[in-house]
């Protein structure tokens, strides 16, 4: 974070769908190498803003801007979809709670893996092979099941190969939508340090949507709290969680479980 | 010495508001005012329930204040922490600020040299240097070398408190927060531990300590600092 | 004549014209899929109803039209649709590919090189390469639009994966004049090298799916592989049992019930006229 300018600029972002408020208003900026987590209950709004700020759904209002690798900050909205797509597929990475939304599960992991780095032009299969085998271990799938399709893994080791799918391209800023959802307790926690790990060694960027307050804890740098479309709190994660002001987010924090 | 404190606390004032209790509104601290110099050792006394770990918390920013200034002093540079941004705190906390709490907050599957390395890392040293700087320290803090690959959650108490004072005093911290480190330990290693804190003030820490035991408060400390002087329960 | 109350060629001009303006922007656009209006013909689909108005669009009174199917100038299919054209559009047919000026083909690239006063009609069942790895329309036309292809190297690499070789034999996808993926049909990937900087203008019609594409004369086209697994043709190990060709596609003909075969051209008038050659030169021994 000793990097002061913005890789991604949020303002007055708003979104209705017909009458119904998606989200009002949202601004923020994400530091390189800081992970903010967007918390609230199911329909507050918050994986309707990731979508946004993805471009995967237009923008009523506002702007969301991206600094490129040339250094320069461009409005989303200004980009050709062709720039969007290179982003999409080399600069961001997304790991979704459905695994089949960012996996094809009847492609082998080597193949899924595989597929960023020839949709960025590699060519030797030998190649793509070895750093598909070296990405799996990386996010610890035994590299035998390199040429097993993922609907024959576990729901954790999908998480980890979406993960090893993301970043095989060496992204800068990488899109969670609640990525250990319905996991097992033990394999969520291995997921989350494996994330944590990565997103330490690696410099990423990362936006996490969660409803898990001790996914946003162990991850997050900061957070935000939504709550019917606008982000009603924000700051440090342990100052929100710890010393939480709103009644909405306290209410959120008295309703984690004790572990 | 004409230098300026480290650490300089005036007019802070917090209070929580129970949203859930029907917004009462509890009164914590009025009026927090002292400083810390380079080198010196503040420990607070009080009470329990007089706020001395909200005094802690809110310097590390874990709490916000509800009105006054927490002016940190590092490489020449003034900042009041009330005011400042979540990542200016996270640089300071980085760079600036370190904090043993009372219980260490483990991670799950992060074995406990990582625990004490990764402050050092983050801190831009090399990973194999960190981890012999880290091995060392648990070791004069007698954690035995087979718990190190080890995540502290399965730890005993005094064993994760250990984890926890070895991850906050390896890095020189310019500012040391210090929330009742020696409590779970036995006499050998509260020695270990005491001579660690004086090492850090010859460095130049400035220390602000929570202690219960007499003997280690006397060991350390410069100053009392007395709770009840600010304390809104009081 | 007894077709005579259908216009030349079966469809109405007004139709001819809309396919032929399909036809041109194919040409403008080498390796694009051009939607159009296809029409119901007097046959299913599948059986070349594609390929049948495109020839219906580009037929002139003049033309000489061949016919083949699976390289055979012999077959139902071949013989169907070149009886049909004989009577609707009363134009001349030959068997021989170099005295026709439009060849209707499915699933082969004739053996003698194809010439400029050529066009060559490919009957494609399905147009869309990417569509086994992607179901959706509106994403392979994206990944169209932005020339993301990686995903076609994604089944080559399964192929390889699971092979241990490019194990595509036909439909082998290929890249046209450097920007857009195509299908060059069901061919066997031993005629891909063969559409490459040909003479003839190629043209491909899918009436089913509603698409036209082209490959002008001399036209790139390039045959995906991997640096380390390099395109391959691929033909039956063997010779010819009638004309002795070792260079050729051969089909595999089953002789009995007890497993006897024999290797063939698939190329039907290409092993006759070697036959005719052959046995003209022996005729001095005689």
């Amino acid at each position: 974070m000793t990097d002061d300018a913005p890789l991604l600029s949020a303002r007055g972002v708003t979104k209705w769908y017909g009458r119904r408020l998606g989200c009002r208003s949202v601004g923020f900026d994400l530091y390189p190498g800081e992970v903010v987590a967007i918390v609230g209950e199911s329909g507050s709004g918050k994986s309707t803003l990731l979508r946004l700020l993805t471009r995967q759904a237009d923008l009523d209002a506002g702007t969301v801007s991206y600094r490129m690798r040339d250094g320069s900050l461009r409005d989303l909205a200004a980009l050709t979809d062709a720039e969007r797509a290179v982003l999409r597929r080399t600069d961001w990475g997304f790991v979704h709670q459905d695994a089949s939304f960012g996996l094809r599960m009847s492609v082998s992991a080597g193949g899924n893996i595989g597929e960023r780095l020839m949709s960025a032009g590699a060519r030797h299969y030998g190649d793509i092979r070895a750093e598909a085998g070296r990405w799996l271990a990386r996010v610890e799938i035994d590299e035998a099941r390199l040429d097993d399709t993922p609907d024959t893994f576990s729901g954790g080791m999908r998480q980890r190969l979406q993960i090893a799918c993301s970043l095989v391209t060496g992204p800068r800023l990488i899109f969670m939508d609640e990525p250990t959802g319905g996991l097992d307790v033990s394999v969520q926690a291995r997921i989350l340090d494996l994330l944590r790990g990565l997103v330490v060694d690696l410099g990423l960027s990362a936006l996490i949507v969660t409803h898990d307050l001790g996914v946003a804890r162990l991850l997050s740098h900061r957070i935000m709290v939504m709550k019917a479309g606008e982000v009603i709190e924000s700051g440090l994660t342990d100052r929100v969680l710890d010393d939480p002001r709103e009644p909405y987010t306290q209410l959120l924090v008295s309703s984690i479980l004790p572990a | 010495m004409p230098m300026k404190p480290v650490l300089e606390i005036s007019g802070v004032s917090k209070s929580f508001t129970m949203h859930l209790q029907g917004g009462v509104t509890l009164p914590v601290m009025v009026n927090v005012t002292f400083d810390v110099r380079a080198g010196e050792c503040v420990v607070i006394v009080g009470p329990s329930g007089a706020g001395k770990s909200s005094v802690l918390k809110m310097i590390y920013g874990s709490y916000g204040c509800d009105s006054g200034r927490i002016v940190v002093c590092h490489r020449g540079e003034a900042e009041d922490l009330v005011q400042a941004s979540p990542r200016r705190i996270l640089a300071l906390r980085r760079e600036t600020i370190g904090y043993v709490s009372q219980f260490l907050r483990a991670v799950p599957r992060v074995p406990a040299l990582d625990v004490v390395v990764e402050p050092l890392v983050a801190r831009g040293a090399s990973r194999d240097e960190a981890r012999d700087k880290a091995a060392a320290m648990l070791t004069r803090l007698n954690v035995p070398q087979r718990l190190f690959g080890l995540p502290p959650s399965t730890f005993s108490g005094g064993e994760q408190q250990r984890v926890n004072i070895a991850r906050g005093l390896l890095p020189d911290y310019a500012l040391l927060l210090l929330d009742e480190p020696t409590a779970s330990l036995d006499a050998k290693n509260r020695a270990v531990v005491v001579d660690l804190i004086n090492a850090r003030k010859r460095g130049g820490a400035a220390i602000i300590a929570i202690v219960h035991d007499e003997d280690v408060r006397d060991a350390i400390a410069d100053r009392i600092v007395d709770a009840v002087h600010f304390s809104a329960a009081a | 004549m007894s077709a005579a109350s259908y216009n030349f060629a079966y469809l109405d001009e007004q139709s001819k014209r809309m396919i032929r303006r399909a036809i041109l922007k194919a040409i403008a656009i080498p390796g694009y899929q051009v939607p159009f209006a296809s029409r119901e013909m007097p046959m299913p689909y599948g059986w070349g109803t594609g390929g049948i108005q495109v020839t219906a669009a580009i037929l002139g009174p003049d033309d000489v039209l061949k016919v083949i199917d699976q390289g055979s100038d012999d077959t139902t299919n071949a013989v169907s649709i070149r009886a049909f054209f004989a009577k609707v559009a009363d134009v001349k047919t030959t068997t021989a590919t170099t005295d026709a000026t439009v060849i209707q083909t499915r699933h082969r690239v004739p053996e003698t090189p194809l010439s400029d006063r050529q066009i060559l009609v490919y009957q494609v069942p399905i147009p869309e390469p990417l569509r086994f790895l992607e179901p959706r329309e509106t994403e392979t036309r994206r990944l169209h639009a932005l020339a993301d292809y990686g995903l076609m190297h994604v089944k080559l690499y399964e192929d390889i994966a699971r092979h241990g070789h490019i194990a595509t034999a036909y439909a082998y996808p290929v890249m046209v004049a450097g920007r857009y993926l195509m299908d060059p049909s069901p061919v066997p990937k031993f005629d891909n090298p063969k559409i490459s900087d040909c003479a003839a203008l190629q043209l491909f019609g899918a009436g089913r799916e509603k698409r036209i594409y082209a490959i002008p004369p001399y036209t790139r086209v390039v045959s995906l592989d991997f640096e380390d697994y390099p395109f391959e043709r691929y033909r039956q190990s063997g010779t010819c049992a009638l004309c002795g060709a070792d260079d050729t596609f051969l089909d595999e003909v089953v002789t009995d019930d007890k497993g006897g075969r024999m290797f063939i051209c698939s190329d039907s008038d290409y092993c006759e006229k070697r036959r005719e050659t052959a046995s003209a030169g022996e005729k001095p021994h005689d």
